[in-house]
C-alpha cells in the first residue's frame, strides 16, 4: 500500500482493503528511522479517505453506526450505561445525581460499561477505589464513547461529535482530574481533546494507583502467589510512555513475581484491539489467519507466566479468547490490574 | 428517471418499550426513533439504481424526531431532493391515513418508480407501500431483493420461502416494497452528513386532511407475559455442558 | 354481508403454505362466533388437488391459466370483485410475500378495514396482533363490516387447519385476466448441492452473536460432533457468512428438527416462526431478555464462545465411550 501511495496510484489504494489490516498500534511509528507519523497521519488519513467513499468492512461499519446512534460501539441503550454498577455496596456515585463534585471523575468507557467480561474489571476497580477511600464519581448515562478508536479508524467527524458530547457532560460538574482504566480514552483526553477546548488532567488507573501505593499496600492482605507477566497496552506504553507505574502496582501485591515477555515496553505486541482493530477481527482473520493476541499469549506462556496482567478493557476478552486456542495456555489466567488488587484485598 | 423513496421512522427496539397511560399506544417519552430498516434498504436500492443508470432520487419522509438527520444522511449518500411531510402530533397517522395524504404529494413528483420498505415492525394496518400504490393507481410488488430498470419496466426479484426467487416484471410507474437492497446500506461518514447539512435543503409539506379509515382503533395495547420461559441451566461452562449432554441423551439425540 | 370467513389459500409450485392452514384454524375460531362457514378461496390453474386436506367447510375454486403462479395483479382482479359481491364477514390472508402483496391493496380498493400481523382471534370477534419484534401486542374489535386480516404463525398450529377430507369444491368464474401490469419471468432456485436444512433432524443455528464468519467454524465443529447441520438467522445470511439455503425464518426455510440448538440468536418472531412445533429448542445467549428464551425449552445465559468448544468435547467423549 505504501508503495502505491509513493507511486501516486491512489485509485488503487482506494480499491484495496489492505489498510484495514492496520491495528493502529503505533509499532511502525515507533521504529521508523525517519520519524514519519505513519499511524497518526498516513494510516489514519488513508482510512479516512476510504471511509468517505463508503468503503468500510461491515463489522466496523456497525461499530461506527452504533457509536453515532447510541454513543457506544456495542449498540446498547445509553440508559443502561451504568447498570454494571447496580447493586454494588457501597454504591458508585453518579455526578449530578449523587454528588455535585468529586476529587476525580472516573471515565468508565464503552466496554467496561457494557461488556460482561470488562464489567468484572469495572466492579473490581470500584471496590479498590472504595477501599482506598477515594472521592470519585462517574457520569452515568451522560457518558459517551471517548471516540479515540473511531478516530483512528478514520472517522474524524464522529470523534469530534462524541468528544463534544463528553465535553458538555464534563463541564457540568466539578472535579480535579479524570481517571480511566482505558488507555484509548486516556490517550484521547490527554492528546486529542485539548485541541477541542476540553482539557483536564488525566491519569490512567495504574498511574493513580501508583500515586496511592502507600495507602494501597496495607490493604493488600491476601497473597497471590503467581508469576505475573504484565502486558504493555499500545496506547498506555508505546504511545504515552507509561511503563513503570503498572509494574510498581503489581509488585506491591504480596506473592507476585513479575516476569517480562519477549516483547516488552515499547516493543509490546498489540492485543489486536488497537485503534479500531476490535471491529476488524473477522476481516483480518479471513485475510491473514493469524491474530496478534495469540502471538502475545504464546509469549506469556513462554515466559512461564501463570497470570497475564493487563491494563486495557479490550485485553481480557482478547487474550482469554486467544488462550483458548494457543497450546499450553489452558492454565493462563488473564486479569486486569484492578482485579488482582481486588482479589488481594479480600472480602 | 424519477425515483421516489418513502421513508418512515419507527421505535428502536434496543430501548425498552412501555405502554402509555391510555393503554392503547406506546409511551412516546422513552421512545428512540430510528429509520425503518427496510426503508434504509429502499434508499440504498434507489441510490444504486441512480449510480447504475442515472435518474433523480427524491426522499419523502414522515415527520418525526430525528427525521432531519435521516434526510441529510440520504443526501450524503446521493439523494437529490429531500421532502419532509408533516404528521399530526401524537402517535402519528396510521398507514391508511398516511397513504391517502401522501398520494397527492407523490403524484406531483411524477415518479417512474416508488420504493419503500416492504414493511415496518410497528405496522398494524398493513404496510404503507401497497396502500399508496392503490391510491396512485400503480401496480405493487413486495418482498423485493434486487431491482433493475429498463424503459417502462422494472425487473424485480421477489423472495419466496426456502430461498426461491421469482423474477418478475412490473410496468412503470410502479411501487416496489423492498426487503433488501442489492448491497447492504453503505456507511456515511459523520463529516459527510455535516456537509450535507450545509448544502442540502429539506422541504416541508403538510399532510392534509388525514383520513384514517381502513385502520382500526386499537382496543388495547400490552406486552406479552414472560409466561413460558425456558428452564435455565446454571453453572460454569463445564457444568452447563455436562447438563446439556444429559438433556441430549434423554432426548435420544445422543 | 354474510357471516362466512374466507381464507385465501397461498401456494407455491403445487404446495399449500403452512400459513394457510394456520389461517384456516383462525378462521374456524371466528366462524364459531359468527355462525358462518369457513370458506377456502383457491386461485390457481389445474390446482384442484390443493383443496385436499384443507379444514374448510367448502372451497371456492377459481381456475385460469394466468393464476398458475402468484401474480399480485391477477389475484387482485379476481378477489376484489369476488369479495365485493359476496361480502364475507372477514377475509384472512397470510402476512407473507403472497398475502401481504394483496391484502393492503384490497383494503384500499374495497374500503375494507385491515388488521395485519394477527396472531390470534376470538369467537367474540377480537383480533390480537403481534408487532415490534414480538414485544408488543395490540387487540382490535372487528367491526360489523367485511374486514381483512393478515395472519402470522404462532397462534395456531398448521395441524389445526388440516383435515382428513377434501371439502366440497365450488367453482367460480374468473374475470378477464389480460393486461396484467405484473408478469412472472422465471423462478430462480437456491444454490443446489447444499444440504436441505428443512429435512435435518439436528440443527445448530447461529445468529448475530456468532459475530463473524470465522467463528462459524465453531458451530460446524459442534454440528459434526452431534451429527447435525449448521443453519442461521437472517443477519448471518445477509452478511454472506452462510448461503441463503441455510436461512431459517420467514424468508428462508421452515424447519422441523428434533433438536434446535440456537447460538447467539435473539429469537425474533420472523426466525422463531419457522421452527416446527416439535423442535426441542436449546438457547444459548448472554442476554437474559432475549425473546428466544420464551420459546426455548432449555436455556443457558452463557457465552457461546466459552460453551461451544467444551460442549463439543464432552459430546465427543460421550459418543466415544
Amino acid at each position: 500500500m505504501i508503495t502505491l501511495l509513493r507511486a501516486e496510484e491512489f485509485d488503487q489504494v482506494m480499491t484495496s482493503e489492505t489498510v484495514w489490516m492496520c491495528l493502529s498500534c503505533y509499532a511502525c511509528s515507533q521504529v521508523c528511522p525517519a520519524q514519519i507519523p505513519l499511524t497518526a497521519s498516513l494510516m489514519t488519513r488513508a482510512k479516512e479517505e476510504l471511509l468517505l467513499a463508503g468503503k468500510v468492512p461491515a463489522e466496523l461499519q456497525q461499530a461506527l453506526e452504533n457509536s453515532q446512534r447510541y454513543g457506544n460501539v456495542l449498540g446498547q441503550s445509553p440508559r443502561k450505561r451504568s447498570d454494571w454498577a447496580k447493586g454494588l455496596i457501597p454504591p458508585v456515585a453518579v455526578l449530578g445525581k449523587d454528588k455535585t463534585s468529586a476529587d476525580f471523575l472516573w471515565f468508565v468507557g464503552d466496554y467496561p460499561s457494557y461488556h460482561a467480561r470488562a464489567q468484572e474489571a469495572s466492579r473490581a476497580l470500584a471496590k479498590v477505589f472504595h477501599r482506598l477511600g477515594a472521592d470519585f464519581g462517574i457520569l452515568g448515562p451522560d457518558e459517551v464513547s471517548d471516540g479515540d478508536s473511531q478516530r483512528l479508524a478514520g472517522e474524524r467527524g464522529l470523534f469530534e461529535m462524541l468528544a463534544t458530547k463528553n465535553g458538555q457532560a464534563f463541564h457540568k460538574h466539578k472535579f480535579g482530574a479524570i481517571v480511566t482504566s482505558d488507555p484509548h480514552a486516556y490517550n484521547s483526553f490527554k492528546n486529542e481533546y485539548p485541541a477541542l477546548g476540553i482539557s483536564y488532567p488525566v491519569l490512567h488507573h495504574s498511574e493513580f494507583l501508583a500515586q496511592w501505593l502507600d495507602q494501597l499496600r496495607p490493604l493488600l492482605t491476601h497473597e497471590i502467589k503467581a508469576r505475573v507477566a504484565y502486558h504493555d497496552p499500545c496506547f498506555l506504553g508505546r504511545v504515552n510512555g507509561v511503563y513503570d507505574e503498572p509494574r510498581a502496582v503489581l509488585s506491591a501485591i504480596p506473592g507476585v513475581e513479575l516476569v517480562e515477555m519477549a516483547h516488552t515496553r515499547s516493543t509490546s505486541i498489540c492485543c489486536g484491539g488497537g485503534g479500531g482493530g476490535m471491529w476488524l477481527d473477522g476481516f483480518q482473520w479471513e485475510k491473514a489467519h493469524t491474530r496478534t493476541s495469540e502471538w502475545r499469549v504464546q509469549e506469556a506462556v513462554a515466559a512461564g507466566a501463570d497470570v497475564l496482567a493487563v491494563a486495557c478493557p479490550y485485553e481480557p476478552l482478547r487474550f482469554e479468547d486467544a488462550a483458548k486456542t494457543v497450546p499450553g495456555a489452558g492454565r493462563l489466567v488473564v486479569k486486569d490490574i484492578a482485579e488482582l488488587l481486588a482479589e488481594s484485598m479480600g472480602d | 428517471m424519477n425515483i421516489v423513496v418513502l421513508v418512515k421512522l419507527v421505535p428502536d427496539l434496543v430501548e425498552e418499550l412501555t405502554i402509555d397511560p391510555s393503554g392503547t399506544a406506546l409511551d412516546a417519552s422513552w421512545l428512540r426513533l430510528i429509520i425503518n430498516e427496510f426503508d434504509d434498504h429502499a434508499i440504498e436500492q434507489a441510490i444504486l439504481l441512480k449510480e447504475g443508470g442515472g435518474g433523480r432520487v427524491i426522499i419523502v419522509a414522515v415527520e418525526a424526531e430525528g427525521v432531519d438527520d435521516v434526510l441529510y444522511t440520504a443526501a450524503a449518500k446521493g439523494a437529490d431532493r429531500l421532502i419532509k411531510v408533516g404528521a399530526e402530533p401524537g402517535s402519528g397517522p396510521n398507514n391508511h391515513a398516511l397513504a391517502r395524504g401522501l398520494a397527492a404529494i407523490v403524484k406531483e413528483l411524477q415518479p417512474d418508480l416508488v420504493l419503500t420498505g416492504v414493511q415496518a415492525h410497528n405496522d398494524l394496518d398493513g404496510p404503507v407501500g401497497p396502500l399508496l400504490a392503490e391510491h396512485l393507481g400503480m401496480p405493487y410488488l413486495g418482498y423485493v431483493a434486487g431491482v433493475s430498470v429498463s424503459p417502462g419496466k422494472a425487473t424485480a426479484r421477489k423472495e419466496y420461502p426456502g430461498g426461491v426467487i421469482a423474477e418478475m416484471e412490473l410496468s412503470l410507474p410502479g411501487v416496489l416494497g423492498i426487503q433488501a437492497a442489492e448491497k447492504p446500506p453503505r456507511y456515511v461518514a459523520v463529516s459527510k452528513v455535516r456537509q450535507a447539512m450545509q448544502t442540502a435543503t429539506i422541504e416541508s409539506q403538510p399532510l392534509a386532511g388525514l383520513d384514517a379509515s381502513g385502520g382500526l382503533p386499537i382496543g388495547r395495547m400490552f406486552q406479552p407475559e414472560a409466561s413460558q420461559r425456558a428452564t435455565m441451566i446454571e453453572g460454569d461452562v463445564e457444568g452447563v455442558a455436562a447438563k446439556l449432554v444429559g438433556i441430549l441423551k434423554e432426548a435420544g439425540v445422543l | 354481508m354474510n357471516q362466512d370467513i374466507y381464507v385465501v389459500i397461498e401456494h407455491l409450485r403445487g404446495q399449500a403454505a403452512d400459513i394457510s392452514y394456520v389461517a384456516l384454524a383462525a378462521a374456524r375460531v371466528l366462524a364459531q362466533g359468527t355462525g358462518g362457514e369457513v370458506v377456502a378461496v383457491l386461485l390457481g390453474h389445474n390446482a384442484q388437488t390443493l383443496a385436499d386436506g384443507l379444514a374448510a367447510d367448502r372451497v371456492l375454486y377459481i381456475d385460469h391459466p394466468a393464476l398458475a403462479d402468484f401474480i399480485p395483479d391477477a389475484y387482485l382482479k379476481v378477489l376484489a370483485p369476488l369479495i365485493n359481491e359476496r361480502e364475507p364477514r372477514a377475509v384472512l390472508l397470510g402476512n407473507t410475500t403472497i398475502g401481504s402483496d394483496v391484502a393492503s391493496v384490497l383494503s384500499a380498493r374495497l374500503g375494507a378495514p385491515l388488521v395485519s400481523s394477527c396472531r390470534t382471534v376470538s369467537a367474540e370477534g377480537k383480533a390480537t396482533s403481534q408487532i415490534c419484534g414480538g414485544k408488543i401486542l395490540a387487540e382490535f374489535a372487528l367491526p360489523d363490516a367485511t374486514t381483512i386480516l393478515t395472519v402470522i404463525p404462532g397462534g395456531y398450529s398448521p395441524e389445526q387447519g388440516q383435515s382428513e377430507q377434501a371439502p366440497p369444491l365450488t367453482p367460480a368464474a374468473a374475470p378477464a385476466l389480460e393486461d396484467l401490469r405484473i408478469t412472472l419471468k422465471q423462478y430462480i432456485e437456491p444454490e443446489a448441492g447444499d444440504v436441505d436444512i428443512s429435512k435435518e433432524p439436528i440443527l445448530i443455528a447461529v445468529g448475530r452473536g456468532i459475530q463473524n464468519q470465522d467463528n462459524i467454524e465453531l458451530a460446524n465443529d459442534l454440528a459434526n460432533a452431534l451429527g447435525g447441520v449448521v443453519c442461521a438467522s437472517r443477519p448471518v445470511v445477509d452478511q454472506g457468512w452462510l448461503p441463503t439455503s441455510r436461512l431459517v425464518g420467514k424468508s428462508g426455510k421452515r424447519v422441523k428438527p428434533k433438536l434446535y440448538l440456537a447460538l447467539g440468536i435473539s429469537g425474533a418472531p420472523e426466525h422463531v416462526e419457522a421452527l416446527g412445533e416439535n423442535a426441542m429448542i436449546i438457547a444459548i445467549n448472554t442476554d437474559p431478555a432475549a425473546p428466544i428464551f420464551q420459546v426455548a425449552k432449555y436455556g443457558a445465559q452463557i457465552d457461546l464462545f466459552d460453551l461451544v468448544p467444551v460442549l463439543g468435547e464432552q459430546i465427543r467423549q460421550a459418543k466415544g465411550s
